[in-house]
């Protein structure tokens, strides 16, 4: 059983030592930890792909680069069932609105992943139609650049955010 | 038919006729654009009975100064052509050829959501990309690109239309 | 059965006749009040394939009217293009159509080329086929397996997405993208095949066709697909062309219009390839012919290299303010940036850096005129419209994208049938916003 390992947190020292305490059936740890534990692990996704990001996404939730390693292959299609928005694409003016309604939906605790240089910048469109970056609507945690960025890039975007949220405070 | 036989086909009636790269353009006036489009697929030998876009473009300073373009192919015969109308900026007004073709709907929509260009007879002409309160008509060339100045190493760069690069 | 007030105080769910649904009868008549609905689908839903918005007037599960509201990916693509160079117009317009990039490049260098009146070297032309057939076969997987996702068959949106994974991993060994991959160039291609290349080709043409039998295997007879697909959203060829409507979309619908026949370019007439016709016009009719396609395309693909493994030669043309692209070599970094050309422009040559400097920031003045060429893209007749000033600078670029078009035929497609084969009408046009909104 692997122990994972961030800085400062740490769920027990070696893993015969874990062991021996799963058999006696006690586990002891800090609320923060467990919460974060379990928030991290069953993150649910709301499907808000746009473009060229959304393809990649799809293909990050498919067989070769699969997200159900990691709990989130089920995409919520309901944003009052998701805790993660993957804002995947340009946003462009009309959309603003939408976007930001989606996130509102959704109920605490949330988390913004901004997938690609459009959303997180503007991208390459530089111009009227294009919301530049998505920070100007939502609160970002994590920017995922590339055009479109790969799977594996997505991933370690996904593994970043769960370290965060892994070591939040659980009750903002 | 080879583009300088389709150009003398059309020349007869219509004389305002181009060949260039291959490609046959027409020029007709706008009260003559419903009919032109009517009588180039009903004519045998050219049946162009497939729009396939109209789209617009913006020469400001040239008179006139919108020119709608309207592409046009021919499923039977295998052959393509071009017809061109030009309007002012002022009086940006064309007759609209949903009644031909049921395909210029959202296409004569796009064209007067991007130029400004309003289509007579048009069933519902609204802007169809943008959003309905947008002001003006981006793809002129009298409007600014858009775009915000970005921080770079240091220094502001300003949005591209205004870099000031030839 | 409690008469008059209602229970625990919740209004009252018996009137006083004791009938259960007193509160929708019309007062004066005693009738049920017959109202439709407007219903909003969209923008953010799981089965619209994208950002499509589409107002719906229901008459309780039949679809009396539709609109379809578009335009919330539009990213002003065409405007941008006026403010880059030429050659950097491609990374602009790879984006529109981003299922199938290879074909919004084509036809934006197709027409670049004929305004400048030049001829492309027999090897690129071939590797534009070859790409472009493999583009074919991803884009017509991702139709299917978004369809398969929409309609709940999920498994058909895994096999889709494994089978697209293989032809990405020769997409990024050719181009170094897996998506949008400005690759092909004004004048050629830009970079030749990697020797690897026909190696994973090959593995790809023995393993497709098996899986493509795994898909018939699957859907062509299973009773769920047929019910869901056969007799919805019929659109007879006249209608098709009326609207506009070109590509799987026409096909299935009986006519054989294809433009690599009709209208060949890029020697497409020296292939060997028929094109897959059925009759009914049905979402299962685009579903067949969308897998014929797809062998089609492997022939096609096969073909190619055959012939590439034959042709030596360069992949872009000489001309340098156009080709100087495709003279980098790939440096140690892996992103092109070549030693000994930084060198030469650096330290050797003042000329060349200057050189090397207008080449970029300006790249090549296209002669004053206008094209409007055309290829048959996985969805229909993908035109690009470009007009010149004679300046370094495309002066319009407009995209006549075949999801734009074919998206005027959801009314017609949609009304008169029932909520649920809304899902099978969309998936079968196969829409990909990028290209209706750009």
């Amino acid at each position: 059983m692997p122990v994972e390992r961030y800085e400062g947190i740490h769920l027990g020292t070696t893993p015969e030592e874990i062991e021996a305490d799963v058999e006696r059936g006690v586990l002891l740890t800090t609320m923060d930890r467990a919460v974060g534990w379990a928030r991290k692990q069953s993150m649910w996704p709301a499907t808000f792909g746009l473009a060229c990001c959304a393809i990649e996404m799809m293909a990050t939730g498919a067989g070769q680069y699969d997200l159900a390693r990691w709990g989130m292959e089920l995409f919520r299609a309901s944003p009052r069932q998701a805790d993660l928005m993957i804002v995947s694409g340009r946003v462009s003016q009309k959309m603003a609105p939408v976007l930001r309604r989606i996130y509102d939906q959704m109920p605490e605790p949330k988390w913004v992943i901004s997938m690609g240089v459009c959303a997180s910048a503007g991208g390459m469109f530089t111009n009227y139609a294009i919301v530049q970056g998505v920070d100007t609507i939502v609160p970002v945690d994590v920017y995922v650049p590339g055009c479109p960025p790969k799977p594996e890039m997505l991933m370690h975007g996904i593994l970043t955010l769960q370290k965060k949220v892994r070591s939040e405070e659980p009750f903002r | 038919m080879t583009p300088q036989q389709m150009a003398a086909a059309v020349a007869r009636r219509y004389p305002d006729v181009l060949v260039a790269r291959d490609e046959v353009t027409v020029v007709v006036d706008r009260e003559a654009l419903v009919e032109a489009l009517a009588w180039l697929r009903n004519e045998p030998a050219l049946a162009m009975d497939f729009l396939s876009c109209i789209t617009a473009t913006h020469w400001p300073g040239c008179d006139p100064a919108l020119w709608i373009d309207y592409e046009l192919r021919s499923i039977p015969l295998q052959h393509r052509m071009r017809v061109k109308v030009g309007c002012g900026e002022g009086d940006a007004a064309v007759p609209s050829v949903t009644s031909l073709f049921a395909t210029a709907n959202w296409l004569e929509r796009e064209t007067y959501d991007f130029y400004g260009v309003v289509f007579e007879g048009h069933p519902n002409l609204t802007r169809i990309l943008l959003p309905v309160d947008w002001d003006g008509h981006p793809l002129r060339k009298d409007e600014p690109l858009g775009g915000v100045p970005t921080w770079y190493h240091g220094t502001r760069v300003p949005p591209i239309d205004e870099r000031g690069m030839a | 059965m409690s008469a008059g007030a209602g229970h625990r105080g919740q209004g009252a769910a018996f009137d006083a006749a004791g009938d259960i649904a007193g509160g929708f009868r019309d007062p004066a008549t005693g009738d049920y009040r017959q109202e439709t609905m407007i219903i909003n689908m969209g923008p953010q839903h799981p089965s619209t394939h994208g950002v499509l918005r589409l107002l719906l007037e229901l008459d309780g599960e039949t679809v009396i009217r539709c609109t379809p509201i578009i335009g919330y990916l539009h990213t002003g693509i065409e405007k941008n293009t006026e403010y880059r160079t030429w050659i950097q117009g491609i990374t602009y317009v790879t984006r529109a159509d981003y299922v199938a990039p290879f074909f919004n490049e084509l036809a934006y260098c197709l027409g670049v080329e004929r305004l400048l009146g030049i001829d492309v070297p027999e090897r690129a032309r071939l590797i534009r086929v070859l790409v472009c057939e493999l583009n074919r076969i991803t884009s017509h997987l991702v139709g299917l397996a978004t369809t398969g996702l929409e309609m709940g068959a999920v498994s058909v949106m895994l096999y889709g997405l494994r089978e697209r994974e293989i032809i990405m991993e020769i997409f990024e060994s050719l181009t170094g993208l897996r998506m949008n991959h400005a690759y092909i160039r004004i004048g050629g291609v830009v970079m030749d095949l990697p020797d690897d290349g026909p190696r994973k080709i090959r593995d790809l043409l023995d393993v497709l066709p098996a899986r493509i039998d795994e898909y018939e295997t699957l859907l062509n007879d299973n009773p769920i697909w047929r019910e869901r697909n056969e007799g919805v959203a019929v659109l007879s060829a006249e209608r098709c062309l009326e609207l506009g409507v070109t590509g799987p979309v026409l096909r299935a619908a009986g006519l054989a219009a294809d433009l690599r026949k009709d209208m060949p370019y890029c020697g497409y007439e020296t292939f060997d390839f028929d094109v897959p016709t059925r009759t009914e016009g049905d979402a299962y009719a685009r579903y067949r012919v969308r897998i014929d396609e797809m062998r089609e395309s492997l022939k096609i693909v096969e073909q190619a290299l055959d012939r590439l493994m034959r042709t030596s030669g360069p992949v872009m043309i000489e001309d340098p303010k156009v080709g100087w692209q495709a003279r980098l070599s790939v440096g140690p970094d892996g992103i092109g940036n070549d030693p000994e050309y930084l060198a030469h422009i650096m330290e050797e040559s003042m000329e060349a850096l200057i050189h090397h400097f207008k080449m970029v920031t300006q790249g090549v003045a296209v002669p004053a005129g206008e094209v409007y060429s055309t290829v048959e893209a996985p969805r229909g007749e993908l035109g690009m419209y470009l007009v010149s000033d004679g300046g370094h600078r495309p002066y319009r670029v407009k995209i006549r994208d075949p999801s734009f078009v074919n998206l005027q035929a959801l009314p017609d497609v949609i009304e008169g049938y029932l909520v649920a084969d809304i899902i099978a009408a969309v998936s079968s046009l196969d829409p990909v916003m990028g290209g209706v909104d750009r």
